[in-house]
């Protein structure tokens, strides 16, 4: 069966890519992560234990690049009225992030596609963003999908 | 911090140790407020029940947060949690515990790493997992690193 929103046309938004959008990170910041999660972890919360350890100081929790804000790329789909749900993320980790790293954040349209539920078409839109640190190495990529229905 | 869990303490089966959270509504202002979504559904209850919800809902990012919360204390100071992948299946309320799980289902050698692949997920009060996903942990090995 055709698609009803994703068309050909709605398809070749796929590689869409933002502008950089670049974000220091504050010492605060990772610790209000952190506390809002509720993770007493002395590496995302205690600079002097932080130290200690082989990362010689504090880094940001796994998924404290949410904070840092998505740059997703306004894609054109003609759906009228719909409500989002969030379908969830893949994260790959490489290099920690520190208070002070001034992080360059893109993000890019990696997918678009629709499929048949119970409750009507729905579209599936996966967003890919990298976190690259001020010395250009990759931090994290994120993978998510938001649903649109 | 629990004691640092080292490669060779794992074999496939081995369970993660659990992360029970009781989410209040609290929480999920801190959460808006250090994540930047501040989607009224997680903390304005009229809006919630306006969108045909039972109330204010946890963020699905936050439940992440918990499972990545219960990963890197797996890792350890010494290891690193290098891939998390969650999808949500179903809406957490706060007010109501809900349990971080885990197990390993692979563990294997990769170049100078020492990994292990975890099935991850979270409980509801009733034991039903309304986020399930996946985590890789490069874990330190007894052995040192391979030469």
């Amino acid at each position: 069966m055709a698609n009803k929103y994703v068309t050909d046309e709605v398809r070749k938004q796929i590689g869409m890519q933002s502008e950089a959008r670049v974000v220091e990170v504050e010492r605060g910041a990772i610790r209000r992560f952190a506390e809002a999660i509720g993770d007493p972890n002395p590496l995302f919360n205690d600079e002097a234990a932080a130290r200690k350890t082989r990362f010689g100081g504090m880094i940001a929790p796994p998924t404290f690049c949410r904070s840092l804000g998505a740059a997703i790329p306004e894609i054109k789909i003609g759906m009228g009225e719909f409500r989002g749900l969030d379908g969830g993320s893949e994260w790959e980790y490489f290099e920690p992030i520190r208070p002070g790293d001034r992080i360059s954040v893109v993000s890019k349209i990696a997918d678009i596609r629709e499929s048949a539920g119970r409750l009507g078409a729905m579209v599936f839109i996966t967003v890919e963003t990298s976190y690259t640190n001020h010395y250009n190495q990759l931090c994290a990529l994120q993978r998510s999908t938001v649903i649109r229905y | 911090m629990a004691k640092q869990t080292y490669w060779e303490d794992l074999e496939t089966g081995s369970e993660v140790p659990a992360l029970e959270k009781n989410p209040t509504t609290q929480q999920l202002v801190k959460y808006a407020g250090a994540s930047g979504d501040f989607y009224q559904i997680h903390y304005d209850k009229d809006f919630a029940l306006n969108n045909s919800l039972p109330g204010v809902i946890l963020h699905g990012a936050l439940k992440n947060g918990f499972l990545g919360q219960m990963m890197s204390n797996f890792a350890g100071h010494e290891g690193w949690l290098r891939k998390l992948a969650v999808q949500y299946r179903g809406m957490d309320q706060p007010g109501s515990k809900v349990v971080c799980k885990g197990k390993v289902v692979k563990k294997y050698a990769e170049g100078r790493d020492h990994l292990v692949d975890c099935e991850i997920w979270l409980e509801n009060a009733k034991g039903e997992k309304t986020t399930i996903g996946s985590a890789t942990v490069i874990l330190p090995s007894r052995e040192g690193v391979p030469a």
